[in-house]
């Protein structure tokens, strides 16, 4: 791709020309996402790969009444090149389109609203990050990834709407490792690279290798009291989330984790108050549909459900207004409101029991009940009278939300966390969330 | 959206052109994939959706520095560009790799996925028609609150070229024809709901639209519904240490997370212990292990015909053959592609593999099946005095070191006396990867072996999903933790 292109110039020259060219009252919707990302994996402090991915990927979905198809192609930034294969797919689409049937869950934004937002970072030279990364890792057993760069997506329609949202980030996601599976889990991520923070950070991690150096213990199957820290209790909301525990289509189906709320009158704790807030989100503002989400959707009030991420296609289906959500219909900004447990004195809140730092591959039991499971992972500790005692071995937890998030819900500490999602399948997410950390008054573990 | 890259002589010569011969080693990977989308939902289509994916990643080795660029410009110049990136690259981390050793090889050769029976004979609007049948089909009684027929196509074709200042160079052309088909039936009633599924995206491989056939997907929709109704009323897996058969469609996600993963060198050696983590198995434990009981055989096979993974060389440019991993119980290779064997000094296959032009090759689960025993279920089933079988996974967990899991299935059948008394739901065991397949006590016969594979196998950092096959009779293990769902 050729780096002097402007992006989003560019996605909004290739829309105008495509639309100059539909065929009598077609409707073009197309969406724009894209990356230029250097990336650094690192084992033992020694580089393992590294380079750049040069990326944008171009989706549209071509409308007549209420029949419709959908296609994408990347772009290659040589203008003659996209427009051919640009006018290829939607000569596809139109042929396809003949032999689908009217949809009668097709919704789009046809009220324009355009909007802008472009987040400049200040992003070290690869060989500086390289350098500064190493440095951080010498003598210590570093091992993680460093990505770097611009990201953006764009959404343009026929009608002359224009949505566009771009940044410059860094995310580093490391660890230190003491041996086997014992490490500290660390993530330095943002728009400017500060050596002052990143050195904090790197003071942190090995404050925590030191104390994983007592000789671990294992425990037994049974009930602890537990402090979940905020990645740890990411890890059981977003499982909940990407099930649809907050999805319109989900809850109308019946198969939200979440379905004893739905039909049984059970509740979470009166502590525990969730929301999409995309506000305070990295995440775009707008969906494919051309749709804007609100500044802030709640999802949980009080322990009470309050409202769903609805897609354009749930609005048509269930009948009721979208907001914004993705097709997916999960929170890609979420936030859990902070509580009052104090984020400097957690391990007095939580005297004896276990300090779980990380947990891992959370999955369901009995989805229907919201049990779930999953293993602890990196730094966990048994404190006693909030003093270390040593790090624990891998313990696998089975327990249900209304526990967890419920009944057994202690307390939630005065300050939210936020955790950028450091996933890049495909691409680099966008996706956020702020949560605060969680005293659990007992919390089952079974292997 | 008709002209194949990968027939493109301009284009394989513009790829060679830009290749550098100054440098230790170069190549040129280009994958051109074209993915069609058919969904059917509650007897509604969903629009249909083509994707069109194409790009090229460039890797650099020289002076034991090593870079990868990967751009979607595939135009003479904006080749330029990312090789003089990975150039870039390959000089900033000379002196601070991992490994300095760049390939040597420069293969050749073809690979075509077997297709007998083309898409032509089934075209857009009976492919549509076929699903909107399987839907009617599974939306049968007004406690099924959901259901949905769907089948992608993807065809990927991939053309690798390399060059060195040796003068060498390679090609390989591999052109992978890939079906999935899926169908679902939710059931609801009160605070019970019951999934089930045609295999949970188990029956997917290679070739035309004969797949669906030979996964039965035509025959699938009333038995996937009527026992997604079944589960409704049918009582909680009991909970005990008993016997666990496992059906193949469990058997697969057996073999995946608790053989698998802990077999790949990259996580023996480290490289995934920031995300998808580390291993058990250690270096001094091939060749002497006894990983399961003395029934357990395990081969890498890229070579099964219709295998969702079968390939002839991996993105690496090794040759794929293949391998016992497992023999009579014993641990004797691990699943570790060229590089991964240099570091590490062990045995492996050629499993280094991208899920996509964007991203570079890591080791990856291919073919990974248990070869068949001779019993038959039936005689598996009769020599069970309480236990469970168990279909279809629905969940999966199990610790970084692959070795504490926790696996849930869709549905299960009780077993008494020898005999099955009735389905049970929310079906689950666990288990310890390092000492459960010791409990392997029977092997059913090559007539319960299923060839499948699984499309979503997620690792590495810059994240990858890939696909990869599995193939295995029903198996039978003794005194096993197993559970049921919340009363």
């Amino acid at each position: 791709m050729n780096v002097s292109i402007d992006d989003q110039d560019y996605f909004d020259s290739i829309v105008t020309a495509a639309t100059s060219a539909l065929v009598g009252d077609e409707v073009l919707l197309a969406n724009v996402s894209g990356e230029r990302t250097d990336f650094i994996r690192l084992n033992h402090n020694e580089v393992r790969q590294a380079g750049t991915i040069d990326q944008r990927t171009l989706t549209v979905d071509l409308i007549e009444g209420q029949r419709h198809t959908g296609g994408s192609i990347r772009l290659t930034g040589e203008r003659g090149m996209d427009d051919a294969r640009l006018a290829a797919l939607l000569a596809q689409l139109r042929e396809q389109r003949r032999l689908v049937a009217d949809d009668p869950f097709l919704l789009y934004n046809t009220e324009p609203f355009s909007t802008e937002r472009v987040e400049r970072g200040s992003l070290p030279e690869p060989d500086t990050a390289l350098a500064d990364i190493r440095a951080a890792g010498t003598g210590r057993d570093l091992v993680g990834i460093y990505a770097s760069g611009d990201t953006f997506q764009g959404f343009a329609n026929s009608l002359g709407q224009r949505n566009w949202f771009q940044s410059s980030t860094f995310n580093l996601d490391w660890c230190f490792y003491l041996r086997a599976d014992k490490a500290a889990k660390n993530l330095y991520a943002g728009f400017v690279w500060d050596d002052e923070v990143f050195a904090q950070k790197v003071d942190w991690s090995a404050r925590q290798v030191k104390a994983l150096e007592r000789d671990p213990i294992s425990l037994s199957p049974g009930e602890y009291r537990t402090y979940l820290a905020p990645r740890a209790m990411e890890e059981v909301v977003q499982l909940l989330s990407y099930y649809g525990a907050f999805g319109m289509r989900a809850h109308e189906t019946r198969q939200t984790p979440l379905l004893k709320m739905l039909v049984d009158g059970e509740r979470l704790s009166p502590q525990l108050t969730i929301s999409e807030d995309t506000a305070h989100g990295v995440a775009a503002n707008f969906q494919s549909a051309g749709f804007l989400r609100p500044d802030e959707v709640p999802l949980i009030v009080e322990g009470a459900y309050a409202q769903t991420l609805v897609s354009p296609r749930s609005a048509q289906e269930y009948g009721v207004a979208t907001n914004g959500a993705t097709a997916g219909e999960y929170p890609q900004s979420m936030a859990i409101a902070p509580g009052t447990v104090p984020t400097g004195a957690v391990n007095e809140a939580l005297g004896t029991g276990l300090f779980v730092g990380n947990l891992w591959y959370t999955n369901f039991s009995d989805q229907a009940a919201c049990r779930t499971t999953g293993m602890t992972r990196f730094a966990t500790f048994w404190m006693e009278d909030g003093e270390i005692v040593a790090p624990v071995n891998v313990l696998r937890f089975d327990d249900t939300a209304y526990h967890l998030l419920g009944d057994r819900l202690e307390g939630l500490t005065d300050q939210a966390e936020v955790l950028l999602d450091t996933a890049t399948y495909g691409e680099r997410s966008t996706d956020s969330a702020r949560l605060p950390g969680a005293v659990v008054g007992a919390m089952r573990f079974v292997l | 959206m008709t002209d194949l890259l990968i027939e493109s002589q301009t284009f394989e010569d513009r790829l060679r052109t830009v290749l550098p011969t100054d440098v230790d080693y170069a190549s040129a990977r280009l994958v051109d994939e074209r993915t069609e989308h058919l969904s059917v939902r509650r007897n509604q289509m969903e629009p249909v959706f083509s994707e069109f994916d194409t790009g090229v990643m460039i890797t650099i080795w020289d002076g034991g520095g090593l870079g990868y660029s990967a751009t979607t410009d595939l135009s003479e110049a904006g080749l330029t560009t990312a090789v003089e990136r990975a150039r870039y690259w390959a000089g900033i981390t000379s002196g601070a790799m991992v490994t300095t050793a760049a390939p040597t090889n420069h293969p050749v050769g073809t690979y075509v996925s077997p297709v007998e029976v083309t898409w032509d004979t089934l075209p857009l609007n009976d492919r549509i028609e076929l699903l909107q049948q399987q839907s009617r089909l599974l939306g049968i009684d007004d406690r099924i609150v959901n259901w949905g027929a769907s089948l992608v196509r993807r065809d990927v074709d991939q053309l690798i070229v390399t060059s060195s200042k040796d003068g060498d160079s390679g090609r390989i052309e591999q052109r992978f024809r890939f079906v999935y088909p899926s169908l679902r039936a939710t059931a609801n009633e009160g605070i019970n709901t019951q999934t089930r599924t045609f295999g949970g995206h188990a029956y997917c491989g290679q070739g035309g639209a004969e797949v669906l056939g030979r996964f039965g997907f035509g025959d699938a929709a009333s038995r996937v519904a009527n026992e997604a109704l079944e589960l409704l009323t049918a009582p909680n897996c009991p909970t005990g240490v008993m016997d666990a058969l496992l059906a193949p469609d469990q058997m697969i996600l057996q073999i995946h997370e608790s053989i698998g993963h802990p077999l790949e060198l990259d996580r023996i050696l480290g490289d995934e212990r920031n995300y998808a983590g580390t291993s058990f198995v250690t270096p001094e434990m091939f060749g002497s292990y006894q990983y399961g009981s003395d029934l357990l055989d395990v081969t890498f096979d890229p070579t099964v015909p219709g295998q969702l993974a079968s390939y002839a060389f991996d993105d690496d440019g090794t040759p794929a053959e293949r391998q016992h991993l497992i023999q009579d119980g014993i641990l004797v290779r691990g699943l570790g592609g060229a590089a991964s064997q240099a570091r590490s000094g062990l045995p492996g296959v050629a499993n280094s593999r991208a899920d996509n032009w964007n991203r570079p090759p890591i080791d990856r689960m291919a073919n990974l099946n248990v070869e068949p025993g001779d019993s038959t279920v039936d005689e598996l089933i009769a020599s069970i005095e309480r236990g469970v079988y168990l279909h279809t996974n629905n969940s999966w967990s199990i610790d970084d070191s692959r070795n504490k899991f926790q696996f849930g299935c869709e549905y299960g059948q009780r077993i008494e006396d020898g005999e099955i008394v009735g389905a049970v739901r929310n079906p689950g065991y666990r288990g310890i990867s390092s000492t459960f397949w010791r409990s392997l006590s029977g092997v059913a016969d090559r007539d319960s072996f299923t060839v499948m594979g699984t499309p979503n196998c997620g690792k590495g950092e810059l994240n990858q999903m890939i696909g990869t096959g599995h193939a295995s009779p029903a198996c039978l293990f003794s005194n096993i933790e197993v559970f049921g769902g919340e009363e």
